[in-house]
């Protein structure tokens, strides 16, 4: 009994990790994505500047996701990785590209449009890898033995590539919204343009994974549309259209932060239609959070701590945005 | 031609690649993040602009390295997964957890106030800004005690049980499985090992200028506490080295017995081989140096005292001695040149020249690489003469893999290859170039500058390019 009750809480804590990547690294991703459409000079740099002192906490959220995949249900973490390989392998050189961007391009001016096209490409790559896994994950990998048995590009597939396409959108989205909130003056208008138009695309993205999800099998299907459970996942669809509404709407009238807040909770809506197509599996249809789990003696050590240590971290967290809060200026902080 | 190769072999390779490259900067940052921290420090109690300007010197660079040692650690959170998936299926019930505090206690903290330790001096204050300083320095202590504590669980294991899946798990108490036999001894290496590897570069960085100009006061302070640090850290490593020998001879005598190059038993007392060319085939070392009882002498502390030899063991739980015996020898060459340096330095001090011996200045510009080197070469020492297994004596290497395709690992590999050295070289370059700046001495103290302080950060960019002050 106590076992269980922790494998639940250990999913929850990496559902939680990697939803804290998702939209934090979504938005200065996001900017990395939008960074061919800014101008050259103090709208880049008003960009860079606003994310250029969180980054790297934004990024371990996902070091998190994977430490705490590996170190709660480290068989989830021995099958993934060697199925979605050259995609995991694809986003940590994309995240290498895109991380070092950040201090290069003050260092060597003369260079700045090269690590400007590393900063973007290094961003494109790492999003569009990190939806095609989801995607690869939500259609199933095979498992023999407790082990992937699949070969090196199972992964590809009409499916794997249209959630990489839509996480592409939407992390654009988010760094559009981020940048509304965070800009002034032309970048700012430039970005509540982009939003305007990556809000759609990203809606329709979402209907476009969502509608094709149910077909992937009959599991999705029923969990999605038999009753009575369609009478509570029917709510998910209807927050979504209040969400963009309220996003569109707010975006018209001016709002700075509002748009962002809305955008974030796209994606919370997002990630609970995830949760409910997925659960209780890990990976899909083959191994349950159960199976994956690490003993409860592991689960419930690393517990203790993270009990008492994530309120800390988020506390510092908020502080650090806190100092740095406010609109960026164009040259850096006042 | 891809397909004959063996994955295991390139996933080896992969590995051993991305985990050194790693390796590099935090070796640099560990101790870089303790000197800003003593720098800072010394400025606040002092008030002497000198501090100041080091600690506007250093954080740039810092920086740059910082950012290199944290997209290249994210890549090593993924590649247990991606290349021992089976090792971390088995081994991740109790190492998993050590990791995952690793994120929680220190990565988070490094990152939580990096930010305001980069950009944040006019936004918070010099206390507040003073203590992000502490919790990134603390933050990268923190780490290390934790990866290591893994790594010398890898090397001691205990504190296991192993359940019906084959899982290594944790058999009761967390504490012997953290505090495992080695975990002591390698922490203390390790971290001593970072900072002389920052000695040595700030030394080597003060030197440079110091042999453009004298006068720089800026150069003759990080000189001068490089020196100490040389002088009274090269010592003491030497000692914990020592010991972490004799601990490593008592759990892991194939490892000792490969760094020394012993494949026949001495009853009477080992010799000190100096140098040679083992190798496994013939289980002898082609022309060796030896110099009799030392080796006794230095592992035993007893000229006479017996020790085993390889040939005692299977030889299917021999590690490969060559790389480990040179490897180990290029690490004490490397700890005796930095004593040597140190205790130069400290004759130079007490004749009242050590801003104007050239040749001092000389070695320790030579020097500067040296801690990277001896980091390196001891962990390849450590890490490869734990093979052929990934948990000793308990989990082979050849066990341990991924299911992987060939093409999959050797196309990565080339990726990573080319990448890290475009980009991670692109980054020494610039590295280098800021150390080649020489510490300005008038620059004014960071209170008075505006915003994110002249050139600590992107922001002198951004002033550069708009042409507008703040």
């Amino acid at each position: 009994m106590e076992h269980l009750d922790l494998t639940i809480i250990w999913a929850g804590i990496i559902g939680f990790a990697v939803f804290a990547y998702v939209v934090m690294d979504g938005f200065d991703l996001g900017i990395g994505i939008l960074f061919p459409n800014l101008s050259v000079g103090g709208e880049r740099d008003q960009a860079m500047n606003s994310i250029a002192p969180v980054w790297d906490g934004n990024e371990t959220w996902l070091v998190l996701g994977g430490g705490g995949l590996f170190a709660a249900f480290p068989l989830a973490y021995a099958i993934i990785l060697p199925a979605t390989y050259p995609l995991i392998i694809a986003m940590l050189l994309g995240l290498v590209f895109r991380g070092v961007a950040f201090e290069f391009r003050w260092r060597d001016p003369r260079h700045r449009p090269f690590w400007d096209v590393a900063f973007s490409f290094g961003s494109v790559l790492a999003a569009f890898s990190q939806g095609i896994t989801l995607g690869a994950i939500l259609q199933g990998v095979r498992v023999e033995a407790d082990a992937y048995a699949g070969g090196w590009l199972d992964w590809l597939s009409a499916f794997s590539l249209l959630t990489g396409a839509a996480v592409v959108i939407g992390y654009a989205l988010l760094g559009a919204a981020w940048l509304v909130w965070k800009t002034e003056g032309p970048g700012q208008e430039r970005a509540r343009r982009l939003a305007f138009w990556l809000g759609g695309a990203t809606l329709l993205a979402l209907f476009a994974v969502s509608a094709a999800t149910p077909f992937l099998t009959y599991d999705y299907w029923r969990r999605w549309f038999a009753m009575p459970g369609v009478l509570l996942t029917a709510q998910v669809p209807l927050l979504v259209a209040i969400c963009a509404a309220t996003f569109f709407w707010s975006l018209k009238r001016g709002a700075e932060r509002l748009p962002f807040i809305m955008a974030l909770g796209l994606f919370f809506l997002g990630f609970v239609g995830l949760g409910i197509s997925i659960y209780p599996y890990v990976v899909p249809r083959a191994v349950t959070i159960w199976d994956a789990a690490a003993p409860p003696q592991s689960q419930l050590f690393m517990l203790a701590g993270a009990a008492v240590i994530i309120p800390i971290i988020l506390g510092y967290t908020a502080w650090a945005y806190w100092v740095f809060r406010g609109k960026v200026g164009t040259h850096g902080y006042h | 031609m891809i397909e004959n190769l063996d994955p295991v072999i390139l996933a080896r390779a992969q590995f051993a690649f991305t985990v050194s490259f790693h390796f590099i900067f935090p070796a640099f940052s560990i101790g870089t993040a303790s000197y800003l921290m003593v720098l800072e420090g010394l400025w606040l109690k002092t008030g002497s602009g000198v501090y100041a300007n080091l600690y506007r010197y250093w954080l740039k660079i810092f920086a740059v390295a910082f950012g290199m040692g944290v997209v290249s650690g994210v890549v090593m959170s993924y590649q247990f997964g991606t290349n021992w998936s089976v090792f971390s299926a088995k081994a991740g019930p109790v190492i998993g957890p050590l990791m995952a505090y690793e994120v929680l206690t220190a990565f988070f903290l490094e990152a939580g106030f990096l930010g305001v330790m980069l950009f944040g001096i006019n936004k918070v204050g010099r206390g507040p800004h003073f203590f992000a300083t502490c919790m990134v320095a603390v933050g990268t202590l923190i780490s290390a005690t934790w990866i290591i504590s893994v790594n010398s669980w890898m090397q001691t294991p205990a504190g296991y049980a192993i359940n019906a899946k084959g899982q290594f798990v944790p058999a009761g108490s967390w504490l012997p499985i953290i505090f495992n036999a080695s975990f002591p001894y390698r922490l203390v290496h390790t971290v001593i090992g970072a900072y002389l590897t920052t000695a040595m570069v700030v030394g080597a960085v003060g030197a440079w200028h110091l042999l453009r100009d004298r006068a720089n006061p800026g150069a003759r302070k990080m000189f001068s506490m490089a020196m100490w640090m040389a002088a009274l850290v090269a010592p003491i490593q030497i000692l914990a080295g020592d010991q972490h020998g004799l601990n490593t001879l008592e759990h892991q005598p194939t490892k000792v017995l490969a760094m020394e190059g012993h494949y026949e038993a001495s009853p009477e007392g080992a010799s000190l081989i100096l140098f040679g060319l083992p190798s496994n085939k013939d289980a002898v070392v082609h022309g060796k140096i030896e110099i009799p009882y030392l080796g006794s002498l230095i592992l035993k502390h007893d000229p006479k005292a017996p020790l085993p030899g390889l040939n005692d063991f299977p030889r299917d739980r021999w590690p490969p001695t060559p790389i480990v015996f040179w490897s180990f020898r290029i690490m004490v060459a490397m700890g005796l040149a930095m004593l040597g340096l140190g205790l130069w330095s400290l004759l130079a001090r007490w004749r009242g020249k050590l801003y104007d011996w050239r040749w001092l200045h000389r070695a320790a510009l030579a020097l500067g690489p040296s801690g990277f080197v001896a980091v390196i070469a001891g962990w390849v020492t450590t890490e490869v003469g734990r093979q052929p297994f990934t948990v000793y004596g308990l989990l082979r290497t050849a066990e341990s893999h991924s299911p992987l395709a060939a093409p999959a690992v050797a196309a990565s590999l080339v990726a990573f290859i080319l990448v890290y050295f475009g980009a991670f070289g692109a980054g020494t370059y610039y590295l280098l170039r800021m150390m080649a700046k020489p510490p300005a001495a008038g620059e004014p103290e960071p209170s008075k500058v505006p915003q994110r302080a002249a050139g600590i950060t992107p922001a002198s960019g951004v002033v550069a390019s708009t042409g507008r002050e703040a």
